[in-house]
């Protein structure tokens, strides 16, 4: 019997001739040929590479590695695997010197304000490298993040497209595994890095494994709450779930402009980016 | 005439460059020409690009001989007959979501789109009239019915240009893909070639039916042109997400071979369908 519920498997072979149809055309149209992005060494970062460097040759993208002095030492190394694996051109740029006058004045223990200093310090290094290569950011953010807000707004999230934003880590972890991604950066806990010893699934209470089935359902199957309950999850979480997404709203919207004449960017001028192309 | 060959051309546009678009057409018309082609099919919009939004009233045209875009394609009609996806203004200045028929020379028919979608991803109602008519017309091959997209998603205007006479059906499309899961195809692919074999089947016809490919923003167009025959078998089939120009040969003869093993347009109760109809419709 067929289970009737949205599930998270993908067709890979399909996902990927959508996404590298997606990059190349998209990045060309809007006039750029190459691309530039940061490469943690995760997951997300890797298949966003990947995919790039199929998209428009690996000598067309600028993958720029962004170590802080916490961060871990595995994380350089297998972005270096990635490098090596897919062809891309490098570009190695610590931030330690950038950030640490910023970070003397942020005490030790609030981590989410020194965290989104780096991350927005990593968004300065690569939009400056867009000017400097002529490429566009490809983002690397995925579809759960996006929902749950994890991440920072104007740092991690800033981008000029994003291929992976519709996909659920699990999803993205599916295509990695297809795309024949090394299988160190598959098993390793996935984390922002932002200090020692920081994983995604600690910060946020739950696993990415766990969150995914309920979003799926919460998002793309349209379930009622209650039907979530019914289908196995706990209450307390699909609550907790929903009011993370909810409260989140304004990290996927441009910021409000007030109306006052009749017409509006946004509300009534209305044109899509690929506008004449 | 009892065969007719005809080309799906499944392309990308740029979004609101009408005159691009054009060149485009009168390529592609010409290569289906050359490929021995009696008629070519265009996708829904595919004059000016589907998500217009405010470029809507700068792209719309009219299907007659002055139009600086018609007269080339009514020019190249001459040869080969065309259908051509578009945005039509009236002269009250509504625009309509339409396809024009063009064949020697003549605008032989022009089908305003009638269901608009404007839910989930689709704004269509907010920038589109919606047309109010759905009629079959006469070409040089046979009796034809023409709908855009959404009409054919909704089972009474296949049905009613069914009764109209039509025995040839050309769908044309601007679907974004999605619905991305396990299996080989996006679940909107799945959706509509399985609408258009099942029309094929019940109405023992040909159900032609071409598709955008390309990207707009973050939509993609998935293409897949199919053509199915009066007994749902598939004739020929586009690739998925690439331009193409696909060529299949319908032997009209097969509607008279099916017809007879299979007489559902002869035994359709029409009366009964409009006395239950009205019934149905005065209940409130």
């Amino acid at each position: 019997m067929v289970d009737p519920k949205p599930t998270l498997d993908i067709n890979t072979d399909l996902a990927r001739g959508i996404l590298i149809d997606f990059l190349a055309t998209e990045i060309r149209r809007a006039g750029f040929e190459r691309a530039v992005l940061g490469l943690s060494g995760g997951l997300d970062s890797t298949l966003a590479c990947y995919l790039t460097a199929e998209a428009l040759g690996p000598q067309n993208v600028l993958a720029v590695r962004m170590p802080y002095r916490t961060s871990a030492p595995e994380s350089l190394e297998h972005a270096g695997l990635v490098i090596q694996a897919s062809g891309v051109q490098e570009l190695t740029i610590p931030i330690s010197d950038m950030v640490d006058p910023l970070l003397a004045h942020v005490p030790e223990g609030e981590t989410v304000r020194r965290g989104n200093i780096m991350a927005r310090a990593r968004m300065i290094i690569l939009y400056d490298q867009s000017a400097a290569t002529g490429g566009l950011v490809v983002g690397t953010g995925n579809k759960t993040e996006i929902l749950l807000g994890y991440t920072t707004l104007y740092g991690d999230s800033a981008c000029a497209l994003n291929p992976l934003g519709d996909l659920y880590k699990t999803q993205v972890r599916q295509l990695a595994r297809a795309i024949g991604v090394p299988e160190v950066i598959l098993a390793k806990a996935p984390s922002a890095d932002l200090w020692k010893g920081q994983t995604d699934e600690a910060e946020l209470g739950f696993t990415y494994a766990e969150v995914d089935r309920l979003l799926v359902l919460l998002v793309d199957g349209r379930y009622s709450p209650q039907a979530c309950v019914e289908a196995g999850f706990e209450e307390a979480f699909v609550r907790a779930v929903i009011e993370r997404i909810r409260r989140n709203q304004y990290k996927r919207a441009l910021p409000l402009i007030a109306k006052l004449s009749n017409r509006t960017v946004g509300y009534d001028f209305l044109y899509l980016r690929d506008w004449g192309t | 005439m009892t065969h007719v060959k005809i080309a799906l051309a499944q392309i990308k546009t740029r979004l609101g460059d009408v005159q691009a678009n054009l060149a485009k057409h009168l390529e592609l018309i010409d290569e289906a020409g050359r490929r021995g082609a009696d008629l070519v099919v265009f996708p829904e919009l595919s004059l000016t690009g589907y998500v217009l939004q405010d470029l809507t009233p700068t792209v719309a045209h009219r299907a007659e001989s002055q139009d600086p875009v018609f007269q080339p394609l009514l020019q190249a009609s001459r040869s080969i007959d065309i259908l051509v996806g578009f945005v039509e203004g009236d002269v009250r200045h509504r625009f309509y979501i339409a396809a024009a028929y063009l064949s020697r020379g003549e605008v032989l028919h022009v089908h305003r789109k009638v269901y608009l979608p404007t839910y989930g991803l689709f704004d269509e109602g907010r920038f589109f009239a919606w047309g109010d008519q759905i009629r079959a017309f006469d070409t040089r091959f046979g009796r034809f019915g023409v709908l855009i997209c959404e009409d054919f998603w909704h089972a009474s205007p296949p049905y009613l240009l069914w009764l109209d006479g039509a025995d040839v059906f050309l769908f044309i499309s601007a679907s974004p893909g999605r619905g991305l899961n396990g299996e080989d195809r996006l679940e909107s692919a799945r959706w509509v070639e399985q609408i258009n074999q099942a029309y094929a089947s019940l109405f023992t016809a040909f159900v032609a039916h071409t598709n955008r490919v390309g990207f707009e923003d973050g939509l993609n167009f998935w293409g897949g042109a199919t053509v199915f025959d009066p007994n749902g078998v598939c004739l020929a089939q586009g690739p998925y997400h690439e331009e193409a120009l696909t060529l299949a040969d319908l032997d009209l003869a097969q509607l008279n071979r099916t017809r007879t093993r299979l007489p559902l347009l002869r035994d359709e109760r029409t009366a009964l369908v409009q006395r239950e109809l009205e019934r149905i419709l005065r209940r409130d």
